[in-house]
């Protein structure tokens, strides 16, 4: 075998991309001899416990997963596209409350939140909030947070001129930020706010934590709850597998959008 | 409001104009008729685009009083909206909006700032695109059209808020070469109809051909004016003469030439 010296790049770059499956296959085969298949199976593909769990799992929830994401990911962004624009503002006390705001709910996790306004609001004000009420609250006071970092760099991606444009028509400047930037801002971080609603459908689990009734029960705590029914794990792949069904045409989704707009930028 | 000046389209005392130390407008008194066509010409960095721009405050003055039909936009009270309703403003890199196509462009002001319907709009929209020579283009999005017919968008796209004048800020500049004369040609149409012009360029036969006056700046003063014979023909200072020999002749400069100029 010739020296690396004097291999031609392409030769070179063969070979280690060769390694490289060589590497991985070897992985792939020690991990599936080494696996005890029998136990998995039993762990984890058993069928009949598998059918036990729906429809129930897909009629309530399913849906309550989606419900709670939406609910959450739809309050987040109308306040995180209000604090996108107090960060921007020319308004110094505007630019602090967003600031400090953005600061406090990034930093903070999402648990702590749903405690906060579980328990914490009823011992506060003496209500009760509705279920649905809280959980959009928890799950948005903390996905606007991010959201509004990411508007944020969207709006000041878009090209300065577009203001100028907008305000040589005569538009005022919340016209033109409504009518030309904001729109064009969206496009823009399209992308990272999916990410943002794929992060919120794995939080809305979080919801436990508020004691649920079993028609407000979701996904992960569906699967739990029959995880110890059945001492099987075949639950959480069925639970793991529904969450894919959700956030995995979410991507793909946002890819046809941006296919959609990029003729249109 | 003071009431209108004696025919004057734009008038401009005393406009003073700094970015931090840098001062750009160093005392401009200057004044464009109705129905007149002025060009401004000069080196880059001679603050011909920020006194364009003073026009319409998307600058604002750092001192100096700017009248625009009778309005004065440097009044801190103005309600710049309204006066920039009837300002046209063409912008060197276009602006069209890249997420509304060529005939939304030219709806979307009239109809949330006129407050016109759609149907008028989009009539006066359509006349606008026909004028221009793109009206098969109305559907297209801006990134679907050449760079003149972008700019001849924009140009429709001012037109269509019936301004009472245009301001012109390069707008051939950021053209390939074979595509300058169409845009040319449209505002060379507009100045046959009238309208009150205001325009920053580097065309010397647009500016000799079309304009009634022609402004030499440098260094952020207004260094000689008058017709274009005089101005471009015969210029009288020796900066403009300096000037105009580098863009008629670019190939004849030597290295470092144009930093030498007093």
């Amino acid at each position: 075998m010739p020296l690396s010296g004097q291999l031609s790049r392409r030769q070179r770059a063969r070979i280690f991309r060769g390694a490289q499956y060589g590497v991985l296959v070897v992985a792939v085969a020690v991990f599936a001899l080494v696996a005890d298949w029998h136990q998995l199976r039993t762990a984890f593909f058993d069928v009949e416990i598998a059918k036990a769990m729906f429809p129930d799992i897909i009629t309530t929830a399913l849906v309550n997963t989606v419900l709670y994401t939406l609910l959450g990911f739809g309050f987040g962004l109308a306040l995180g596209l209000v604090l996108a624009l107090m960060r921007l503002s020319s308004v110094p006390p505007y630019r602090w409350i967003a600031i400090t705001y953005i600061e406090f709910f990034r930093g903070i996790p999402a648990l702590l939140v749903f405690i906060a306004l579980g328990f914490g609001v009823p011992l506060a004000f003496e209500v009760a909030l509705d279920m649905n009420i809280t959980v959009m609250l928890s799950l948005g006071l903390v996905g606007a947070a991010y959201m509004a970092e990411t508007i944020r760099a969207g709006i000041q991606a878009v090209p300065k001129g577009q203001m100028e444009a907008a305000r040589s028509l005569g538009m005022s400047h919340g016209r033109a930020m409504v009518s030309i930037v904001i729109p064009q801002a969206f496009r823009i971080v399209l992308p990272p706010l999916t990410n943002e609603l794929i992060l919120l459908t794995k939080d809305s689990s979080l919801v436990y934590l508020l004691g649920l009734s079993l028609t407000q029960v979701e996904l992960a705590n569906f699967g739990r709850d029959a995880l110890n029914e059945h001492k099987s794990l075949t639950p959480i792949l069925v639970a793991g597998l529904l969450y894919l069904v959700i956030t995995v045409p979410l991507g793909q989704l946002v890819r046809r959008l941006e296919a959609r707009t990029a003729k249109a930028r | 409001m003071k009431p209108e000046q004696d025919g004057k389209a734009i008038d401009v005392q005393g406009l003073h104009k700094s970015f931090g130390a840098l001062e750009v407008l160093r005392g401009i008194d200057f004044s464009v008729a109705r129905g007149e066509v002025v060009c401004v010409i000069g080196p880059s960095g001679s603050g011909k685009s920020t006194l364009l721009r003073c026009v319409n405050l998307l600058e604002e003055p750092s001192a100096g009083r700017v009248t625009v039909a009778g309005t004065e936009v440097t009044d801190p009270d103005v309600d710049i909206d309204r006066v920039r309703r009837r300002i046209g403003m063409v912008f060197q890199a276009f602006n069209l909006f890249p997420h509304l196509t060529a005939l939304e462009n030219l709806t979307i002001a009239q109809r949330r700032v006129l407050g016109r319907g759609r149907a008028e709009a989009e009539r006066t929209a359509r006349a606008h695109l026909e004028r221009v020579g793109l009206g098969d283009k109305a559907a297209a999005y801006p990134a679907q059209l050449s760079g003149g017919q972008q700019q001849r968008v924009a140009i429709a796209r001012a037109l269509s808020m019936d301004p009472e004048l245009m301001l012109f800020d390069e707008p051939t500049s950021a053209l390939d070469p074979e595509l300058v004369g169409d845009v040319l040609a449209v505002m060379r149409s507009l100045a046959r109809d009238g309208m009150t012009m205001l325009v920053v360029t580097h065309e010397m036969s647009f500016a000799r051909e079309v304009a009634d006056r022609v402004v030499f700046m440098d260094g952020g003063v207004i260094v000689e004016e008058g017709t274009p014979e005089q101005v471009v023909g015969a210029p009288r200072h020796e900066r403009t003469r300096a000037f105009l020999a580098r863009v008629l002749d670019p190939a004849a400069a030597e290295v470092g030439e144009a930093d030498e100029v007093p």
